[in-house]
Formats: structure tokens, sequence, C-alpha cells
């Protein structure tokens, strides 16, 4: 590895400066599991790492009726292993859940999958469906970015010179809301997502219509796609907002988000194989999601 | 330039200054001479450098040694105490849960941290929990048996 020098500041405002200073030339690391893998295998150089581990506001968890909040340096276990994130929020813990094995668990979190930007993330997904917006402070001052506008391509993002994601906010899920995150791998673990989607749906109060939902996809584009929507447009197409929830209507969800994915051939799998993985996933993801949103009724 | 740390190793305290870019399992193993910790893939796909860090397993070749910096971290050498194997170490003996023996360090210690967290798991609980970590002699399945022979001999 290239020498770098060695920062854990105490404070955002540490953070911004010295990210400032070095600009490409330094990276933030939380768990380091995505950085340090990169830096080892000679994917670029740096001159300083920020451990962001040391400040308060990146390991803070607020869980109230305003929402979820957590600090962009929190790791997987800690929300998880909370037994109100876990019951409230299922859908992201479906994600934090299976991302690497517990040793990964132990270290990374969803802020750093965020700007990592992978366009395989299991974590950004989840996220999106749960309408969460990235907390982000830079020399500027601070400013908030939805999780659907944040990646801009592989391993890209909206993030500017100096610019650090504190964290990300979680709006608390209206009754009747249910969302579910689920991917496909070769094999049952460790593995990168052939194709992942993350469904979100908001029931009204007899369980029957769907007056709203989200449908995200991993693994078949760029970047994470949330179907129906253009990044940094302001309108939103809902694949499923006024109909009744039956087979019919999530067989045509499954159907849209089939054509909503835009994926590559390569050696996890071809562009046929994740058109119809994302089809299959949708329409389980949607079951899952409409499950939960029915037992919070 | 280095940066001085303090480790707590095994219950014994390690103070010295490290480069940033030290990894924690080659302070373990080229500083501290604690070759039980194996590097297997270096790429943390394999687990087989998992130690604990204040109590949860990690890998420990995607850490620096400045960020163990104040911490408490078990390796393999630190499961006996007084002359007796730990029983994770006692059952993977007993129950053959070891062929050529280089995972079994990350994947005992793994145990560990899956045991501490639920002390009664299902086969499918230790086969999650296990997943990080690789065998090359594919020996899964007397490992499991090792793991459940433990929480055994703990719950008793």
């Amino acid at each position: 590895m290239h020498p770098f020098e060695y920062v854990a500041p105490t404070s955002v405002e540490g953070a911004v400066k010295v990210l400032g200073e070095h600009g490409e030339r330094a990276r933030p690391i939380a768990g380091g599991t995505d950085v340090l893998v990169q830096l080892r295998g000679g994917r670029y150089e740096l001159d300083a790492i920020v451990d962001v581990k040391n400040i308060p506001e990146l390991m803070q968890i607020r869980n109230d009726s305003d929402g979820l909040e957590f600090g962009a340096a929190v790791a997987c276990y800690q929300l998880y292993e909370d037994p109100g994130i876990s019951a409230e929020y299922p859908g992201i813990i479906d994600a934090a859940s299976l991302i690497g094995g517990i040793q990964i668990q132990s270290r990374a979190g969803l802020g750093g999958n965020l700007c990592n930007a992978a366009p395989s993330a299991d974590g950004i997904g989840p996220l999106i469906v749960y309408k969460a917006v990235a907390k982000i402070t830079g020399p500027n001052g601070s400013r908030e970015v939805a999780v659907e506008d944040f990646c801009t391509a592989p391993g890209r993002t909206v993030l500017q010179r100096g610019e650090l994601v504190v964290s990300i906010s979680v709006p608390k899920p209206p009754k009747g809301f249910g969302a579910a995150y689920e991917r496909f791998i070769p094999r049952n673990e460790m593995d990168i997502a052939v194709a992942g989607v993350a469904s979100s749906v908001q029931l009204d109060s007899s369980g029957h219509t769907f007056e709203a939902s989200r449908i995200a996809l991993a693994s078949v584009g760029p970047t994470p796609i949330l179907c129906g929507y253009e990044p940094g447009s302001s309108g939103y197409d809902d694949p499923l907002a006024g109909k009744s929830v039956s087979e019919d209507s999530i067989a045509a969800a499954g159907k849209l988000a089939r054509g909503s994915a835009s994926p590559i051939n390569d050696m996890r799998g071809t562009i046929e194989q994740r058109r119809h993985l994302v089809d299959v996933l949708t329409r389980r993801t949607i079951g899952l999601a409409v499950e939960r949103a029915r037992a919070a009724l | 330039m280095g940066h001085e740390i303090t480790v707590t190793v095994n219950g014994k305290i390690y103070a010295g200054s490290v480069e940033p870019r030290l990894l924690l399992s080659q302070y373990l193993r080229d500083e501290l001479n604690l070759t039980g910790t194996h590097v297997g893939c270096d790429t943390t796909s394999c687990g087989a450098c998992s130690v604990l860090l204040n109590g949860r397993a990690v890998k420990s070749c995607n850490v620096l040694a400045v960020m163990a910096d104040g911490s408490e971290v078990t390796t393999v050498e630190g499961l006996a105490s007084g002359g007796e194997y730990h029983p994770i170490q006692r059952a993977f003996r007993d129950e053959h849960g070891l062929q050529c023996g280089f995972c079994t360090p990350g994947m005992m210690i793994t145990a560990v941290d899956i045991l501490s967290n639920n002390p009664q798991p299902t086969e499918s609980e230790i086969r999650t929990g296990l997943r990080g970590n690789l065998c090359r002699c594919t020996g899964y399945h007397n490992i499991v048996k090792a793991v459940q022979s433990a929480a055994a001999e703990l719950a008793s």
C-alpha cells in the first residue's frame, strides 16, 4: 500500500477540513471494509485516511416518534441488535444482517455502504424505499440529499470536495407501511448480488389497496434504480398507487420493474437472467412488504 | 509517520509505534509474534484472520492496527486460560472440527462470538454465523458439530 497519513478527528469540522485539504487523495473510513480492500488491491492511492469513528455525530443512533437517524459510521450490528429498530425497520434490517458476515457487520455500516456507491450495494435500495435522506456537511455548510439522488455512477456520488455524510435519516413509517429486501446470489451467503430488490408499500386502512409504493433495484444498472423515477427530477410515477392488492397488480409491478432494469452481462449473470430475477424478486418483496404492512395496520 | 498505540492483546498491554498502513493482522503476527492468527486470502473473504476486537469478531486483515488503539483484542492464543483449553477448543478437537487446521483459529474465534450472543444457536444459526469463514478442506459438517458441542458444554 502507498503510505498514507492516518487522521482521527473528533469533530465533523475537523474531518471536513482534512477532506477539503486532500480532495480525492483522502477518504473517510468508518468500518474500512471497502476502502482498505480497494487500497490494497491497488484500485487507487490515498494520501490520507480519515477515521470517522471518533466523531460523536457519526456514531449516534436516535429512534423516536419522528423516525430513525443513525450516524454514517454506525455499524450494521448496532442496528439489527436493537430490538426497537429491528421491529420498526425490518426492510433495512434485511440488508444490514446480510452484508458480509458477522465480522464485516461488526465494522461496516450503511453509511459506508452508501458512500461506496457500488451498483450492487445491498443497503442502498432499502434506504431508498424508506425515503431516507443523507445529511451531509462540507466546507460550505450542511445539506440533505435523498438517497435515490446520492449515487451518480459506480463508485461516484454527489459528494463534493470536503463533504462528509454525517448521518442517515429515515422518516417514521406510518401505519400500514411495510418494506422488504431480497437479493439473488448463487451461494447462500457472502456474495455480491446478481440482482437485488427492495420494495415498500403503503396500504390503506383496509389493507387491500396500495396507497403508495417504492421499488428499488440493485446490481442491474450503474447506480441503484428507483422504478418510476428519473434522478434529479421532481416527478415520480408510483407503480402501485391506487391499485388493489392482488396477484395481478403485483405481477404488473414485477413486469414494470423488469423494464426499469438496465443490467449488463458479466461474470455474475446475464442481462436476461438479471431481468428475470428483478421480476421474481419484485413480486416476492412486495408480497413480504404487504405481509409486514398488514401486521402494522 | 508513526502513531503511538496501546492495545490490550489477550490480557496483556502492548504499547508501541506503528505505521498507519500496518494492518492489525500484520501487527499481531509480525510485531507481537502471535502467529496463531492466520492470513488466508488477504482480501477479507476467508475469515482465517478473525480476532475479537472489544469482544466482537472482526477480520484483522481489514482493520488498521492504529484503529485498534485503546481496544482489547483476543486472538486464538488468548482462548485457553490457566493451562485449560477453552470449551470451543476442546470441542474442535473432540468433534474433529479441523483437518489441515488453517481456518481453525478464525473458525474458533467466530464461534466464540456466535455463542456469546446466542448461547444455544440452531444449526442454521451456526452456519449463518460462520458464513464469513471458509474452510478449504470443506470440513464444515464437523465444525458445526464442534460449535454445537461447545454450546452444550457451556450450557451445562
